[in-house]
């Protein structure tokens, strides 16, 4: 998380952590009905928008997307106790993971460029000069653009001595790598679910904070409470966003209410080991390059946009594949919450039978606080299972890479990795072009990783990168590496 | 004289609501500061166990001084206040 999503973030926690706060109360639809008032009571500070009235609006819209809900298909009439008691009946949750608060929504003036008051009314004119659309004149000395005709080709920004043009763009839209939001013809943003990847860089984008997440906390803390046999499979990066030891996060959870704790580090050993096996196969067979499988946010992508490059991801399944079968198998009945970095992981627990449901970090540390478990007072306590180096740093960019190199068993220098560290929209034309000429220029095995850093900057996640990465890496340089253990087996 | 101590909380609740970002920031951005002040992590130091006191979180101290709901404005002009002193 950086500083700039820090109040947009810390508002969609605390309507989390009211919402948990409810309900682990006697009343959760009354006090759920409650939240936007108790955020915005009568003559409160009214700190965003135009009055408390609007405020309690989006908060009430914040609350349902925290229940799992759609926005766009909220029902005005309804009040959030009905959909709180409608959240508790619910068998599946929503497949499509993101909701957009059309309240919140600013409606951002569509992107354009602008020539600024800072234009110095000059003689030459060289913005006028270098429209090649005649898009721009001049008027109360100052140039003005044509909207009708300006193509957005930027050539008068370059041209502008001052540099007193600009372009604006809209924040979602710019930072969606796949054109899957835009606005509509009221203005409004919308997501088009055929085209989402689900990877989530618009809700860390957006100043507003009106992109939200439907989460499943609600799912997930009933089941805890009736009862049943609930098992965390916790992502690798999770070490790197909770403030306490890796040994602690298992009591911490089970204060929780989990039964079980798996590290998805199990999973992605035996990732490491089927992906170098595949990509062996594969260069033996005259493949040019491979490409990693782990990364949901780019399965996705594969999917939705890049079929081409299909043939070059490799077989292996992700790491949560192969823990939740590992953890299914040894307690059948059990029901699997995978603890994710990210929103992207939506759609592959979506698609995997062994997978019930998605907490991301975001909604465990609200959780945490609002069953006032103090992390770094929890007891350590080893995982049965001790992961490998190489898996505890799979969510640092590059770490993919680097396992299926310690685990590679032929010669040293067929692997020439290259890391693809952030899916945009220059990253996805290189690996169209590796499809379209069936060869990747710079190397055989790319590792591609949908957020900048890996999965430790998810658009889920809590604290900052450099934290997380010293954590990370620290936990990992305790571990065995794959390439020790390689040589004993 | 002594440094100006800062302690940010790094308890479950401050954490969760920014206090890792407010910590890595201000270091960052109080370097020209490095000799006059130090700048630690605290276990939970109470604040936020009232029934909504967590929304107040990350909390901040700065000397004897508690800042809630601390951004970087609020603790650096905190710190800067101690320094004219």
């Amino acid at each position: 998380m950086s500083s700039s999503e820090l109040e947009t973030k810390r508002l969609k926690r605390e309507v989390l952590v009211r919402l948990i706060k409810a309900f682990l109360s006697d009343n959760f639809p009354a006090n759920t009905r409650l939240i936007p008032f108790d955020m915005r009571p009568k003559y409160s500070e009214v700190p965003f928008r135009c009055c408390v009235y609007k405020e309690r609006g989006i908060l009430r819209a914040r609350t349902l997307a925290g229940l799992g809900f759609s926005i766009e298909d909220d029902d005005e009439t309804v009040s959030l106790a009905e959909y709180a008691q409608k959240s508790l009946e619910r068998v599946k949750p929503d497949p499509n993971p993101l909701t957009v608060v059309e309240s919140a929504c600013h409606s951002c003036q569509a992107a354009r460029v602008y020539v600024t008051d800072l234009c110095q009314n000059c003689v030459a004119r060289p913005c006028m000069n270098t429209c090649k659309f005649g898009a721009i004149s001049h008027v109360d000395g100052r140039s003005v653009i044509n909207p009708e005709k300006c193509k957005k080709c930027g050539m008068c920004m370059t041209a502008c001595p001052y540099g007193a043009i600009v372009k604006t763009v809209v924040p979602c839209e710019n930072a969606c790598p796949v054109g899957a939001i835009a606005k509509d013809e009221r203005g409004f943003a919308r997501i088009d679910k055929d085209k989402c990847i689900s990877c989530g860089k618009c809700v860390s984008a957006c100043p507003f904070g009106a992109v939200h997440a439907k989460s499943q906390v609600i799912d997930v803390l009933k089941k805890i409470k009736q009862g049943k046999e609930v098992i965390a499979l916790i992502a690798p990066a999770l070490i790197g966003h909770l403030p306490c030891t890796p040994e602690q996060i298992q009591d911490a959870l089970h204060k929780v209410g989990f039964a079980h704790i798996y590290e998805v580090a199990q999973g992605a050993d035996i990732t490491a080991t089927t992906e170098a096996k595949d990509f062996q196969e594969r260069l033996e067979s005259g493949a040019p390059f491979m490409t990693t499988s782990c990364c949901a946010g780019y399965n996705e992508l594969v999917k939705k946009h890049l079929p081409e490059i299909k043939p070059y991801v490799s077989d292996a399944h992700t790491p949560l594949y192969y823990t939740a079968e590992i953890a299914k198998k040894e307690h059948p009945d059990a029901v699997t919450v995978f603890i994710s970095p990210c929103f992207a992981k939506r759609r592959e627990v979506l698609d995997n039978p062994n997978v019930n449901h998605l907490l991301n970090f975001e909604e465990l540390g609200a959780i945490l606080i609002a069953m006032g478990i103090e992390m770094n007072t929890c007891e350590e306590k080893a995982f049965t299972y001790q992961s490998s180096r190489e898996a505890r740093e799979f969510a640092l960019t590059g770490g993919v890479a680097k396992s299926v190199q310690a685990a590679w068993k032929g010669e040293k220098d067929a692997v020439k990795p290259v890391v693809v560290n952030g899916l945009d929209k220059a990253s996805i034309r290189d690996l169209r072009m590796y499809a379209k000429n069936g060869s990747c220029p710079s190397g055989n095995l790319i590792e591609v990783m949908c957020c900048p850093g890996g999965c430790i900057s998810g658009n889920a996640c809590i604290g900052t990168f450099k934290e997380a990465f010293k954590k990370v890496s620290d936990y990992g340089e305790k571990g065995q590496s794959l390439e020790d253990r390689k040589e004993n087996c | 004289m002594g440094k100006v101590q800062v302690k940010i909380c790094q308890g479950t609740t401050c954490y969760v609501m920014g206090g890792d970002v407010i910590k890595s920031l201000l270091t960052t951005l109080t370097q020209k500061y490095a000799d006059k002040i130090e700048i630690t992590s605290a276990r939970c130091l109470g604040n936020c166990n009232e029934s909504d006191s967590f929304s107040k979180a990350p909390y901040v101290y700065v000397e004897d001084e508690v800042i809630s709901s601390a951004d970087l404005e609020k603790v650096i002009a905190a710190i800067e206040k101690r320094l004219d002193k």
